[in-house]
């Protein structure tokens, strides 16, 4: 794999990412303190999947990777989504399918 | 290529590490590193299967979960993402001393790693203690007693489903703690490595491949801090 | 390319003296050179003895099953042993025969082969794939040498957590051991087949094998790292009480449904995608022609692996899951029937004015054909939701699963085996013992499988040690053709073995086929090739011209 940056461009890059990511880890701490309510969650994932990315891209040095590695990368992340959406499509649908009565339906009976 | 002799003469073909069933160094590289994602996305599924396990009974057990993560210490929890993003600097620093043929450089940087993962690993340690204490191991003797805030009131029986908490919190940092000593057993052998000056500008693989999966565990990391430690963490 | 287009193996081989070239066999000799060796062509022999052990520990549990099946009442083991009979076979025909079987064996032999490449791209492991495989054998041979388990394959909670008395940890661990070496083998296929392709192979250059075992590893790395964290969290929960689905403690057991079916399901794809990669060489080769729609196959294959991963909730039909999530299932499940029809269309379509030739492989290749799609198409009638809730746990499922896993997949390994013999051994077998056995194997297979169709749908459950006196005929029949079944299996191993010492030499390419393993001598050198590759044509490039012409003679000749 070329180096696509010099030495000193590179070694500037690693210092910037690792500001962010302490800055970034500090504001996830400080939005956790407040009560946002549901937005609680969304604003800690979205700070961890931006974490997430500024490793990937820049420490793991995907953005210089072949495209095998990049969509390989990415469809592990793909993949892991796919197994938690589905499935809660299940633990959510659970609860309302069983609020629901059953009208009109009668149990059979052996014989009829 | 008549020759089935072997290639690892320095010269013949190449670089003296360059293995027999690859036919150039860049061709090695780029093996190498593809076939490491390909094994960091069986860690992503890996651990998915308990993210999937955490997400469920969230969603299932609000409560009890905002109760149970009330009792983690934030700030042992931030102190050690913290160190965990300095380690990955630092491993990263490594490498770039490795594309810049500075061969002391490598060793300070992947000491410096080890060592901060030996305090995350410390600091883990003393959270563990803890919690044997308060007795939120699950088992046999588990006790839990709400806390101001929690009263369990829309949930009966939060006592027993904090234990789903409890257990997901062991068994995933347990797993995340585990590969960290993992890596830094295989950090420790590139030091000696690295001090024997086996790495250079040409030729710095397992520093690059032992840098992804470091930086893979961090990222799990970066993922457990705030589903575990932050959701009881404002008043409700 | 090749010299000779034979129709016949046993033709004159080549010089005597080929086979006393230097070959990976006589490159070393003493068990040393083969339990530390890093050649792929070794190390797929050396998982063929293992899995080949596996397999004949799994007969056996079934053979007892039948045995008791013969009367409706439970007289010849107690249910528990039942039990566990079942289970032990479910687990060792899973997990240590199938799913390692084509990938490890053909694919580790033929993959490097078929790109033009020196090796994989890992070597070393490849070998500790091996070891892994084996040590997590141990554990399992521990548990059944220990009374087995209880619970089922599938280990349901809370039965496998909280309630079972049985060697639950040990196998399971067995099991998550042993998935890692599939795991490096599928990651050690994506990488070499990613990047170590001999120049001028293309992707759609490449044999359908290869693009079969790229679908499979996908789904390898992909899938089986969720089954491994789901039976770490059994074992932890019977070890260390973390209760993650104890009901108890609000704990669920369908999730450990979802964990568990979610690699299962991709699992059976794992299991079939190789074998469809081996009956598309298999009915190039003996119809000399290239395999209709070969884009078609290709990426029917992909298709497989990443729909495979969308369905796994028609498991669960019965469960509990929600009536929502059944219905996504269902549908999900019908659509994933359509990639592998089009490759039974094209093979198909392939025959069709095909020249044609009946050897062993060939037949296993037709039986497959066949097999699959009855299989197949119960699993589509296994999909629509309102049959499969009556069906759900009768021999209807169990003659499903049977149909694809044996009469598809094993067919499809024992053609494989036969066809690529003469290359890994450089010998050929007799052949009219080994089209004898494939005869059996199928009527066999069909004795023992049709009928529990019927049963199933008369609604005798599975996973029963005794059933309604109604039933007993359809089970004798099932039995009987499980003991022709035997034989069709055992016969192979022992023209096998034989033939290493006493079969006619092969020469380097018996069938006159075209692929780059053809290329190359039989048996192989160490390296592969003496001259590495330059491909300048895609796969099946078959005299098309010569069929044709033999065709049309054949018509004027009336």
């Amino acid at each position: 794999m070329a180096e696509h940056d010099s030495p000193e461009k590179t070694l500037r890059t690693y210092i910037l990412v690792f500001v962010a990511l302490l800055v970034l880890t500090f504001a996830t701490v400080l939005v956790a303190r407040i009560n946002f309510g549901a937005m609680n969650d969304v604003v800690a994932m979205a700070i961890a999947v931006t974490k997430a990315l500024l490793v990937i891209l820049f420490f793991m040095h995907v953005r210089h990777s072949t495209r095998a590695t990049k969509l390989t990368a990415l469809a592990g992340f793909f993949w892991l989504a796919l197994l938690i959406g589905i499935t809660m499509l299940d633990f959510k649908a659970l609860g309302k399918i069983m609020d629901v009565p059953l009208q009109g339906v009668e149990a059979p009976v052996p014989g009829k | 290529m008549a020759s089935l002799a072997d290639t690892h003469t320095p010269g013949a073909h190449g670089h003296s590490s360059l293995q027999h069933q690859f036919d150039t160094m860049e061709q090695q590289k780029e093996s190498s590193t593809l076939g490491m994602w390909v094994f960091l996305v069986t860690e992503i599924m890996f651990f998915g299967g308990l993210f999937l396990a955490y997400v469920a009974y969230r969603t299932r057990y609000p409560e009890a979960f905002a109760a149970a993560s009330h009792t983690l210490d934030v700030t042992m929890g931030a102190v050690n993402t913290a160190v965990l993003i300095c380690s990955s600097l630092t491993m990263a620093l490594a490498i770039w001393c490795a594309q810049t043929n500075r061969r002391k450089g490598i060793v300070l940087f992947l000491l410096l790693t080890i060592l901060l993962g030996a305090v995350f690993l410390g600091v883990k340690a003393v959270e563990y203690a803890d919690k044997f204490e308060h007795h939120h191991v699950p088992g046999a003797s588990f006790q839990f007693h709400t806390e101001g805030g929690h009263t369990g009131a829309e949930d009966p029986n939060l006592a027993q489903h904090t234990q789903l908490f409890f257990s997901l919190y062991f068994v995933m940092t347990g797993l995340h703690a585990t590969h960290m000593i993992i890596g830094i057993a295989i950090l420790g052998f590139l030091a000696f490595y690295a001090w024997r000056g086996r790495y250079d500008r040409e030729y710095h693989n397992p520093l690059e491949m032992t840098g992804l999966y470091w930086h893979f565990v961090d990222i799990v990391w970066i993922f457990l801090f705030p589903l575990l430690y932050l959701l009881g963490a404002h008043a409700s | 390319m090749n010299t000779h287009a034979a129709a016949e193996p046993l033709v004159t081989p080549g010089p005597e003296t080929a086979f006393e070239r230097p070959n990976y066999l006589n490159a070393a000799y003493g068990l040393r050179s083969w339990l530390l060796t890093r050649d792929h062509k070794r190390i797929g022999i050396l998982y063929l003895i293992s899995i080949s052990v596996f397999f004949a520990i799994g007969s056996l549990f079934a053979f007892l099953m039948r045995l008791e099946l013969l009367t409706p009442e439970g007289d010849l083991v107690q249910p528990d042993t039942y039990n566990r009979l079942f289970t032990m076979h479910g687990v060792t025909m899973v997990f240590f025969f199938l799913i390692p079987s084509i990938p490890a064996v053909l694919g580790n032999f033929l993959v490097p082969l078929m790109i033009g490449a020196r090796d994989l791209a890992f070597p070393k492991l490849n070998l500790a794939s091996w070891y892994v495989y084996n040590l997590g054998a141990i554990f399992t041979l521990w548990a059944i040498v220990n009374g087995g388990v209880d619970t089922g394959w599938t280990f349901y909670t809370p039965f496998s957590t909280s309630f079972s008395n049985t060697h639950v940890v040990s196998t399971a661990l067995g099991v998550f051991i042993t998935g890692f070496s599939s795991i490096f083998t599928g990651l050690n296929f994506i990488v070499t087949i990613h990047r170590m392709r001999a120049p001028g192979m293309t992707w759609f250059r490449l044999p359908l094998f290869i693009w079969s075992h790229y679908a499979t590893s996908v789904i390898i790395v992909l899938g089986t790292p969720v089954i491994a964290i789901t039976i770490l969290m059994v074992a932890a929960e019977r070890l260390l009480h973390l209760g993650i689905f104890d009901p108890k403690l609000g704990g669920d057991p369908i999730l450990f449904q979802h964990l568990f079916w979610f690699y299962s399901h991709p699992a059976v794809y794992i299991m079939i995608l190789p074998a469809m990669g081996v009956i598309s060489e298999l009915v190039a080769a003996f119809a000399r022609k290239p395999i209709f729609g070969y884009k078609f196959v290709a990426f029917a294959s992909m298709a497989i692996a990443v729909l495979g991963f969308l369905v796994w909730g028609h498991h669960m039909f019965v469960s509990g899951q929600s009536i929502y999530a059944g219905t996504v299932f269902s549908i999900l499940s019908m659509l994933v029937a359509i990639p592998s029809a089009v490759k039974v269309f094209n093979w198909t379509a392939t025959l069709y004015e095909g020249s044609i030739s009946y050897q062993t492989p060939m037949l296993y290749a037709l039986g497959f054909i066949g097999l699959f799609t009855l299989g197949g198409l119960t699993g589509v009638m296994l999909a629509t939701l309102g049959i499969d809730v009556h069906v759900h746990d009768t021999y209807f499922i169990v003659a499903h699963f049977h149909y694809i896993m044996v009469g598809g997949a094993i067919m499809a390994y024992l053609g494989g085996m036969h066809y690529w013999w003469p290359k890994i051994s450089g010998r050929l077998y007799p052949g009219f013992l080994s089209k004898l056995s494939a005869l059996l194997v199928f009527v066999g297979f069909n004795l023992t499988f049709f009928p529990q169709f019927i049963l199933g749908y008369l609604g005798m459950p599975r996973r029963y040690w005794a059933y309604p006196p109604e039933f007993q005929v359809l089970n004798v029949l099932s039995t009987a053709g499980a003991s022709i079944l035997g034989v069709g299996f055992a016969l192979p191993l022992f023209y096998f073995i034989w033939s290493m010492r006493y079969g006619k030499r092969s020469g380097d390419n018996p069938w006159g086929a075209v692929g780059l393993e053809w290329d190359t001598t039989s048996p192989p050198p160490t390296e592969n090739f003496y001259t590495m590759p330059v491909v300048t044509h895609g796969p099946y490039e078959y005299n098309r011209e010569e069929v044709h012409n033999r065709m049309t003679e054949e018509k004027t000749l009336g």
